[in-house]
């Protein structure tokens, strides 16, 4: 085939700070065809998309649409040539109508007065493009996830959009939600509008897609046709190297003999958890798998006094552990790396430092006065042995990598060597390099005694870190699988409660 | 190297010119304005003069330093002009009965107890601090209101105006003094102590803070307590200066408070700043009305460009902000 590419990207180049995002990214998208971009967290995908949405500027390079040289300085460059994004937060105004929020910046008027009938006709014709019906009038934050996505699909089509780029699109999706996207997408397709598609789920990535274009470490690996790809072939692609050796060999488990340190007995909370019993021993790394939503980040939270719970019995070394704040798990010796290090994690403003002894001041302190070249010496024994890699430690957070981060989050955990690790989603956002450092470093926690409960999206991460693997599904405990013997496949099905997963 | 790149590192580096500003601004602001004045007047660098201007400053300085703990641990206080004046009303009633010292205290831990209850309404009512802390102005406003009757209460008890007047060391006023103890002590508590640290945490990123075992709440209360109090000292010091009060005293006062911090390069959104930022801005204010009265500009035009360094101050901040994010 000869024909035009929609978009084409000649030798782009992005970078953010002192970090190379992308390098020389040559890449050609027909139209009317779904092309998935896929790769580990920090490969690109995300920021590629961006630039092709106007998002971002590219630093270097150029980009055609349609056959023509174009240089995007923000998304309403982008929209002017029918290219538009439905971003991973979706860009809504929760308090306004599904008919507001889907002309949004496009109202129709006559004269600056907006005309709700013509909108409303207009509506009724989206939606039977699109295929599905959503009430204009409903208020969209009232709507589910799937539906708040569906309006953003409107909204594209509502500005003659003929390339979407979608990213992670079904990361907040239920099984059947996506495969109810899919078909929308699909729709689209047929009608002409090309979709660019960002996601790490392989297995619908190859379902769905036309082409495949891998990515790793901002560096642009093969483009080819779906069909002659394998979930196998795209992570071998997107790792560099076979999937055995990402993961550090494992420790063998602890025996009977080991201590329990961590024991978990009916822990429930209305509407996250119920009836959640575990035990964790000295040395053993337990892994909380199960979709978002699912009740693993709540166990964590609830464990570490972040939300209270409303029965059940933790105990700790055997003695019954009552924790009402995240102060008192600390003081009892447990350590949670929330689920968002921005957001939950890191104050992003502040130094390495100042992050690093946050939680832990009475030990750099006397009497409330900090004890500065104390505090200094101990955060650079920490980061050092953690493995941060920054400059000074005066520098922002927030100009550090994302590995590097989540390193300094470890830093902070451990400054004061915690008895109880949890560790929610320790590798999201990182790059493959600082993965593999991340997992030796749990590994070693583990090996020196201390109980690690490992929550994470990525199923390969929980088999290939955790000695025994518990399945969460709507809040309950469905599934105890063995680390070593169960199959990826084995934990989706108790996750999703079905006997063939979505494939 | 490719004209792109160059360009990159050119915006890199223009991104550190501007935290650069915004850093050091207000060191540059308040030196050049200093040797400006310095040079065009003769007046101006006479000891005279300079104890004059950190006098008249020192009400608003005591109160900036106070608003400086609330703001960077993520809050906001429009209370302390009414807090200054309900301070001043119940001294310059108890004048009469107490000594000066005495009524020091009383006005200080007036203002604490209306400052914590601020802090409670933000903290556990949950309530927005921009409207918290103008409905508990309002109030406040209002009691004082009800004890004066309307009319200006005047001090007879001579001994009460030393506080305002009285020169403590080498010319240098109580006032001057007790505004520089309060702002060292302030410092030292956010620069030095972990309860400065936990101040920033709470204001740079409240959850954070939490899962870091950081009391948010109280932190935020005792922030507000001690903007109360600073609101307090300020009230009884000009209450003895001027050897009456009355309700309205000081309204709008608050926004000169926020303006210094502000001005001083203490970030609105919370989580950085600090003491001697706001001591400067609060000096960078001062000496511009000085500089007016000195060379004899209209003072209509003091506003306009009082204004503009605000607007610079916070856009700076801005600018700075989305650079290096």
């Amino acid at each position: 085939m000869s024909q035009t590419p929609h978009v084409e990207l000649r030798g782009v180049s992005k970078r953010f700070g002192g970090v190379e995002a992308l390098s020389d990214i040559d890449l050609a998208i027909a139209p009317a065809s779904i092309h998935a971009l896929v790769g580990e967290n920090g490969a690109g995908k995300s920021t590629l998309g961006k630039i092709i949405a106007g998002l971002h500027p590219a630093d270097d390079g150029t980009m055609l649409v349609e056959g023509r040289e174009v240089r995007y300085h923000s998304p309403s460059d982008a929209l002017a040539d029918g290219v538009t994004t439905i971003a991973q937060e979706l860009m809504l105004v929760p308090q306004r109508s599904v008919l507001d929020n889907v002309f949004l910046g496009s109202e129709h008027n006559r004269r600056r007065i907006v005309t709700p009938s013509s909108m409303r006709a207009r509506y009724a014709e989206l939606c039977e493009r699109a295929g599905f019906d959503l009430p204009a009038d409903q208020v969209v934050g009232g709507l589910r996830v799937a539906d708040q996505q569906k309006v953003e699909i409107l909204r594209a089509l509502a500005r003659n959009a003929r390339l979407i780029v979608m990213d992670e699109p079904t990361a907040a999706l239920t099984a059947d939600e996506s495969e109810r996207l899919f078909s929308v997408v699909r729709g689209l397709r047929a009608q002409g509008t090309t979709i660019v598609f960002v996601s790490h789920f392989l297995r619908e990535v190859l379902a769905l897609c036309d082409t495949v274009t891998v990515l790793r470490d901002g560096r642009l690996i093969r483009t080819g046709p779906a069909a002659e790809e394998t979930p196998d072939s795209l992570v071998t692609a997107m790792l560099g190297q076979p999937m055995e050796v990402a993961f550090p060999p494992k420790a063998p488990a602890p025996g009977e003999g080991a201590p329990v340190v961590l024991s978990v007995r009916d822990l429930s909370r209305a509407g996250a958890i119920d009836g959640i019993s575990f035990d964790v021993r000295a040395g053993e790394i337990v892994g909380l798998a199960g979709l978002i939503g699912s009740g693993r980040t709540e166990v964590a939270r609830a464990l570490f006094g972040a939300d209270r719970y409303d029965r059940g019995e933790v105990r700790l070394d055997g003695r019954v552990l009552k924790v009402r704040s995240p102060r008192g798990a600390i003081r009892a010796g447990i350590a949670m790396l929330p689920e968002s290090r921005k957001d939950q994690g890191l104050h992003m403003h502040h130094s390495i430092v100042r992050n690093v002894s946050l939680a832990h001041l009475g030990d750099v302190s006397h009497g409330g006065v900090l004890a500065s070249p104390a505090e200094r010496r101990r955060v650079t024994e920490m980061t050092e042995r953690v493995d941060v890699r920054a400059e000074r430690l005066g520098a922002w957070i927030s100009t550090l990598s994302g590995g590097n981060q989540q390193k300094v989050l470890f830093a902070k955990w451990l400054f004061h060597r915690p008895r109880v690790l949890l560790a929610d989603e320790p590798t999201r956002g990182v790059d493959v390099g600082a993965k593999r450092t991340i997992y030796e470093l749990i590994q070693s926690l583990a090996a020196e005694g201390m109980a690690v409960v490992l929550i994470s999206s990525e199923v390969e991460e929980v088999l290939g870190l955790a000695h025994r693997v518990l399945v969460l599904r709507g809040g309950e405990l469905v599934e105890e699988l063995n680390g070593d013997l169960a199959t990826e496949d084995d934990v989706l099905h108790a996750a999703f409660a079905t006997g063939a997963v979505a494939s | 190297m490719s004209v792109a790149s160059a360009l990159a590192i050119g915006r890199a580096r223009g991104g550190q010119r501007l935290s650069v500003v915004r850093d050091y601004g207000i060191v540059m602001s308040f030196v050049a304005l200093f040797v400006t004045l310095t040079a065009t007047s003769d007046v101006f660098l006479t000891q005279r003069n300079l104890l004059n201007v950190l006098d008249q400053s020192a009400a608003v300085g005591l109160m900036a330093c106070g608003g400086t703990l609330v703001i960077i641990a993520g809050g906001f206080d429009l209370s302390v002009g009414a807090i200054f004046a309900i301070t001043g009303v119940i001294a310059a009633s108890m004048a009469k009965y107490v000594d000066p010292g005495f009524a020091l205290v009383l006005g200080m831990l007036a203002g604490l107890v209306l400052g914590a209850v601020n802090g409670l309404l933000v903290t556990v009512g949950r309530v927005n601090p921009f409207m918290a802390t103008l409905a508990s102005s309002i109030i406040i406003r209002g009691i004082a209101l009800v004890i004066t009757g309307g009319f200006l209460v005047s001090v007879t008890n001579r001994s009460f105006s030393t506080l305002g007047r009285g020169v403590a060391v080498l010319d240098v006023k109580w006032s001057i003094v007790i505004w520089l103890v309060f702002a060292l002590a302030c410092g030292f508590l956010l620069a030095r102590t972990t309860f400065g640290r936990h101040v920033y945490a709470a204001g740079g990123n409240a959850d954070a803070a939490r899962l870091s075992g950081i009391s948010v709440g109280v932190i935020r209360t005792i922030t507000y307590a001690v903007s109360g109090m600073s609101a307090g000292l300020a009230g009884v010091i000009v209450t003895s200066r001027v050897s009456s009060s009355q309700a309205d005293a000081g309204t709008g006062i608050e926004l000169s408070v926020i303006a210094a911090i502000v001005i001083g390069g203490t970030s609105i959104m919370g989580g950085e700043g600090a003491i001697w930022r706001s001591v400067l801005g609060v000096l960078l204010l001062a000496l511009i009305g000085n500089g007016f009265n000195l060379l004899g500009v209209n003072p209509i035009y003091q506003q306009i460009l009082q204004g503009a360094i605000i607007l610079m101050a916070v856009a700076v901040d801005a600018w700075a902000r989305r650079t290096r994010a």
